[in-house]
């Protein structure tokens, strides 16, 4: 194979048949016997409690996680290739990253300063 | 590829790094597992002995953690379909098969349905790069017993699990139902704090093997398993490992007690079973990522190498080493599962944030610099330790800075949790009023109760208005205890 993502595309095809074919056998196997208690949102039992609709409002702090982690998550993804190519990037690349990682530091800082890393 | 040309930017911007770039050897990039004489049919075959390796594995472990939970409580676990119970995951699929697919009138019809799809693909999609043994002859062609391996295979696992995660927002948005969205936030949150940490620990891994391939990865261990020179990395990997896949302790996504199922609440039959599928494969992928960047891969335990020339040491056998590397883990994720209370979510938020991230970032850079002074990058100067061992100055250098910082670390961290604990600890009051809480309250050891009304003068009202007089006994009400120990004690 001179391809090497083609595999990788025959495991995405096998799980999805596989993952697709279970859920419609059990559509078609299984029973179907109205109950309108059945098709309310759980709550335990008791009269579910009104949504907004689209999911109505969640907390910031999600929000500020995920910009975070995009924050961090680049910054792991800018080290991948250092890190592989360490052997013949030298000396001039490990100070380059150490500024690197401090720089992202200081970010870091100022947001567990101003309680941005604080989840209560 | 991008690393060529972040090669050749570094050797023009600097003039002394394309004189090492010419002295050291070209780095290993590529994987080093042939796929040369793989036809497209045998690639297919082994994508689908992969998946029902997968399939299988998922149908044992499932029995495996019952039975060995069932140990640990002092039961049985199931042991009536099949012999020792081990049939009990098929009948549980056929029978969830048979259960009615409700679909919530609320829900996002389209989406509810792709969601627990994605979850399961994806996580079959990160074991096709995961080397599960040596070159093998299957029916006369040679091929290595891998599925495929292309030069960023860990990034393409990182990826998948990525895109795995939309699974779960998906279903928690789409449900239409509150604990399904509270629970698919949290697991969102949650799987994306610990990504990073779990991120960031790898790239030791690839400071020592100079390569994202699995397959470099593991024909680079053969001298030295990792978790030897990273095994702080292999900590935070285990830890973060937890974390994503929504296990206990880390299983906030889906308290029971807390969200009832968290984001499969309103899931019911295959679609379902799809989500305990794809969380039981994950667990099986982060554990083959453990076994593949740590222990060596499908590798022969050093002393089962060394054996014949390493007879036990490639071909069909890697299978069973491999076998038994990723058992372990799932052994512990169970080992975990029975022992271990769930944790806080903020305590489990700020673990991940305010400890693993920022450590192990310092850990990488100092891995980088043993590793720059491994590679002579801060002098060639080298010493003789205890008149034996040749060792760079550079090396021992960077090895006792790290070791000190660690050690200070420490020390100050403990200096400051004892002073913590010092000032927490407060002497509760002599006397306690019982009901003061509105709720009755049991005296601690050598506390005395105080009759209501007894002692008007050591009891404080807390509002004008209110009936019963009040004593304010928490510390955080500072005022009213000092009032209340001068008048008592003086």
């Amino acid at each position: 194979m001179n391809e090497p993502y083609v595999p990788v595309l025959f495991m995405l095809g096998l799980g999805f048949v596989f993952a697709a074919g279970s859920v419609g056998t059990s559509l078609v196997v299984g029973p179907k016997r109205y109950n309108r208690a059945k098709l309310e949102a759980y709550e335990c039992g008791i009269q579910p409690s009104p949504q907004a609709s689209g999911g109505g409002r969640v907390p910031i702090k999600y929000y500020l996680t995920a910009m975070l982690f995009i924050i961090f998550d680049v910054e792991s993804i800018f080290l991948y290739p250092f890190a592989v190519a360490f052997n013949q990037l030298g000396l001039f690349a490990l100070i380059e990253m150490v500024l690197f990682v401090l720089t992202v530091f200081v970010a870091y800082a100022y947001v567990w300063r101003r309680g941005g890393l604080d989840w209560a | 590829m991008s690393l060529h040309l972040l090669v050749d930017q570094a050797m023009t911007a600097h003039p002394a790094a394309s004189a090492l770039v010419t002295a050291l050897p070209a780095a290993t990039e590529n994987p080093s597992a042939d796929f040369s004489d793989t036809p497209w049919w045998l690639a297919l075959l082994k994508a689908v002995a992969v998946f029902v390796y997968l399939l299988v594995s998922t149908l044992l472990v499932i029995w495996f953690e019952r039975r060995v939970i069932g140990r640990m409580q002092q039961r049985p676990g199931p042991n009536r379909n099949g012999p020792f119970g081990l049939l009990q995951t098929l009948a549980d699929g056929a029978k969830s098969m048979l259960k009615e697919d409700i679909t919530p009138d609320k829900a996002d019809k389209l989406i509810y349905t792709l969601a627990p799809l994605i979850t399961a693909t994806m996580a079959f999609v990160a074991f096709s790069i995961i080397p599960l043994g040596g070159t093998v002859s299957i029916f006369g062609h040679t091929t290595p017993l891998q599925v495929t391996d292309v030069p960023v295979s860990v990034l393409l696992v990182l990826a998948v699990a990525s895109v795995g995660i939309y699974g779960v927002v998906l279903a928690g948005w789409s449900s239409g139902s509150t604990y399904p969205l509270l629970g698919g936030l949290r697991a969102t949150a949650q799987m994306i704090s610990y990504e990073i940490a779990m991120g960031l620990s790898l790239v030791a891994i690839f400071l020592y093997s100079g390569s994202m391939s699995t397959s470099q990865i593991v024909a680079a261990q053969s001298s030295l398993w990792y978790i030897a020179p990273a095994f702080f990395s292999f900590a935070v990997y285990v830890i973060t490992m937890v974390g994503e896949t929504n296990r206990l302790p880390f299983d906030l996504a889906e308290g029971e007690g807390e969200l009832t199922g968290g984001f499969h609440t309103e899931y019911s039959s295959m679609r379902f079973a799809m989500f305990f599928l794809g969380e039981y494969v994950n667990m099986f992928t982060v554990s083959a990522l453990a076994t593949t960047m740590f222990l060596g891969g499908w590798k022969a335990p050093p002393f089962i190498a060394a054996i014949n020339d390493g007879m036990f040491n490639g071909g069909w056998w890697g299978l069973l080493w491999f076998t038994g590397k990723m058992w372990s883990f799932l052994f512990v994720f169970v080992w975990l599962r029975g022992s271990l209370p769930r944790t806080r979510y903020d305590q489990f938020m700020r673990f991940g944030w305010k400890f693993l991230i920022p450590i192990t970032l310092a850990w990488v850079v100092a891995v980088a610099f043993i590793r720059g002074a491994q590679l002579g990058f801060l002098g060639d100067s080298r010493i003789q330790l205890f008149g034996r061992f040749e060792i760079g100055v550079a090396t021992l250098t960077i090895v006792g800075v790290v070791a000190v910082i660690a050690l200070a670390g420490a020390w100050i961290w403990d200096d400051k949790r004892a002073a913590r604990l010092e000032a927490a600890d407060v002497a509760p009051p002599d006397e306690i009023d019982p009901f003061a809480g509105g709720y009755p309250v049991p005296p601690l050891p050598g506390q005395r109760l105080r009759e209501p009304g007894s002692q008007p003068g050591t009891l404080i009202e807390t509002a004008p208005g209110s009936k019963e007089p009040v004593l304010s006994g928490s510390s955080s009400t500072g005022g009213g205890t000092t009032v209340v120990k001068e008048e008592t004690h003086g």
